[in-house]
């Protein structure tokens, strides 16, 4: 696998990193050595392996179905970019 | 049932076009807590009330998973006949929204909690099988409300976190009352189980279409379109005869379809390109490293199996075996488990047949008038049917039973009560009768003979006046008997 300026720039936008058109060159040149490198992987043969989620032999742990959390709406909304009482408030998005 | 033939077609200048529909429909699961957090899922909160550290993705966080989740989207993919899957696995799908605090949704990939199933729809041409593809939990987003500033969106984080039920169709629907069928009986199914509430206005059934269209016969599937923001079927069912309409006129006109996302704007009836979602389909799937895969025992899934209810399709069976009612009727009657919870209460005390009709007329006509659930119908089954038996047993006539039902509706009293303090039991003493109408011969006298001279439509006058002397509640049936024994001699 390779990847170009075009693909770069559309990770980073799907990301939302800002990459300015100078550094796309260094970045295409560093992810690829990065690629070529876990490529490497590709000499294995995985034909009957299935993939692998978790390195843990165990389940997911799962807890009763209780209410036990909420209403802490002060301590949330401190991190709203605009002060309101109830509502998060973000710049106009609507199509 | 009668056999009508299908014939939902979009008719071009040209060829004639099958519309092909795929839903996917997203339901969310009724618990009390969301699906990785202790928050309440309660409807109708003050805002952000009901948001923990977890649902507003606070770093450090650690989503723990609630058991009646996983155990509500077993026994949904069991309501639908699907294969569940003893394995697993929660990933994370990736996209930048306000309403999304996490910067990615919770979800299911490659490996989803239920695989394929099916659901049989009743339509005029018969019935009808629709695959399902697979039903994957994932998390709801928060709520997004844009009409409260001129240049901000507010966002309500109240819905963040709540666990959604994706059932995905194949792509086997064919018309828009297809469409209606296949989320009536989806809903009425999950209803039945208690898994979903269904109610769409207040969001906890939505979907998305995937509409395309091809030439009558082809074998190859067309460009798909995929619609958001349809929240009821009305609107869906709009959304699809406008999208097909466009396909069929790009076609026609020799134009390419882009397999896009669009948007149906309910005001202009039209559906539109958004152009937002052009990257919509790069998600970035990875498994979420938080959670570990979901290993179901299958011990779990066979009591839950086991401890199942009656669902609609075998109800209707019983219906019609146990009750002698026809399809149509048994159909109606399993369309909701509390109508047929009703039904049944009734059933056991009067004749079944006649509460049947009673029930989908009166009772039901009163209730829509009154936008009441049956739940809450002010008349009790039990006081139902003592009015069908007062009807069967002839006590009341078919006329009377009628103010009776409306009497019963404005005071909550039992028939009995109503029938007796107003005396509006039926007049059927033969004798009593009799006598009634050769009074009525005898200070007629004229019209009698005009009527032994040929004049046969007075027979209707001679009933209305035994109506009007009996205040409606000589027995309809004798009456007839008797006046024409009377008007021979």
């Amino acid at each position: 696998m390779s990847l170009d300026k075009e693909k770069i720039k559309h990770v980073a936008k799907l990301a939302r990193i800002s990459v300015d058109d100078a550094k796309v060159e260094s970045l295409t040149k560093d992810l690829n050595s990065i690629f070529k490198f876990i490529e490497q992987l590709n000499e294995l043969n995985t034909d009957k392996v299935e993939p692998l989620t978790s390195i843990l032999n165990q389940s997911l742990r799962s807890r009763k179905d209780e209410i036990s959390d909420g209403k802490i709406r002060e301590k949330i909304l401190k991190n709203s970019p605009k002060e309101n009482e109830e509502f998060f408030v973000v710049p106009k998005v609507v199509e | 049932m009668s056999k009508e033939k299908f014939d939902y077609f979009i008719k071009g200048e040209k060829e004639k076009y099958e519309v092909v529909i795929g839903l996917e429909v997203h339901a969310q699961v009724l618990s009390k807590s969301k699906l990785f957090s202790g928050s309440s899922t309660k409807f109708g909160a003050d805002p952000n009330n009901q948001v923990s550290l977890i649902d507003s993705a606070f770093p450090g966080m650690l989503p723990v998973i609630n058991e009646e989740c996983i155990k509500q989207a077993v026994r949904t993919g069991l309501g639908l006949n699907a294969k569940i899957n003893n394995y697993s696995v929660f990933d994370r799908k990736n996209y930048f929204y306000a309403d999304l605090p996490q910067g990615y949704q919770i979800s299911q990939y490659k490996n989803p909690i239920v695989g394929e199933g099916k659901v049989l729809l009743d339509m005029p041409y018969g019935s009808k099988e629709i695959g399902i593809e697979r039903l994957h939990l994932e998390q709801d987003a928060g709520k997004s409300i844009h009409d409260m500033d001129p240049s901000n969106t507010y966002v309500d984080l109240n819905r963040s976190g709540i666990a959604l039920m994706e059932i995905v169709s194949k792509p086997d629907l064919r018309s828009p009352d297809e469409v209606n069928a296949y989320i009536k009986k989806l809903r009425s199914i999950m209803r039945y189980l208690g898994t979903c509430d269904g109610n769409m206005q207040e969001g906890s059934l939505r979907a998305d279409v995937n509409v395309s269209v091809r030439k009558e016969g082809d074998k190859n599937f067309g460009t798909r379109c995929e619609i958001k923001n349809v929240n009821s079927i009305k609107f869906m069912q709009m959304a699809i005869e406008y999208e097909a309409a466009r396909q069929v006129e790009l076609i026609e006109n020799g134009k390419k379809i882009d397999q896009e996302t669009r948007l149906f704007d309910t005001k202009k009836n039209e559906t539109r390109s958004m152009r937002s979602k052009e990257d919509a389909h790069d998600y970035r799937y990875f498994p979420d490293p938080d959670l570990l895969p979901l290993k179901l025992e299958q011990k779990l899934i066979d009591d839950l199996k086991k401890s199942l209810p009656e669902l609609p399709d075998k109800k209707k069976e019983r219906f019609v075996k146990e009750y002698g009612l026809n399809a149509y009727e048994a159909n109606v009657l399993v369309s909701e488990k509390e109508i047929s919870d009703y039904y049944e209460e009734v059933a056991k005390l009067s004749d079944k047949k006649l509460a049947a009709t009673w029930m989908m007329g009166d009772l039901f006509a009163m209730l829509n008038d009154r936008g009441l659930d049956i739940s809450k119908s002010p008349i009790s089954a039990k006081h139902f049917a003592e009015l069908v038996q007062a009807i069967k047993s002839g006590e009341i006539s078919g006329r009377i039973a009628k103010e009776v039902f409306e009497i019963m509706v404005e005071s909550g009293d039992n028939p009995k009560k109503i029938i007796e303090s107003k005396g509006m039991k039926q007049q059927s003493d033969p004798k009593e009768l009799e006598k009634m109408i050769n009074e009525i011969l005898s200070k007629n006298k004229d019209k009698v003979d005009q009527y032994k001279a040929g004049k046969e439509k007075l027979f209707g006058f001679f009933v209305g006046q035994v109506m009007k002397l009996s205040g409606g509640k000589a027995n309809p049936q004798l009456t007839n008997e008797i006046l024409k024994k009377l008007l021979k001699g």
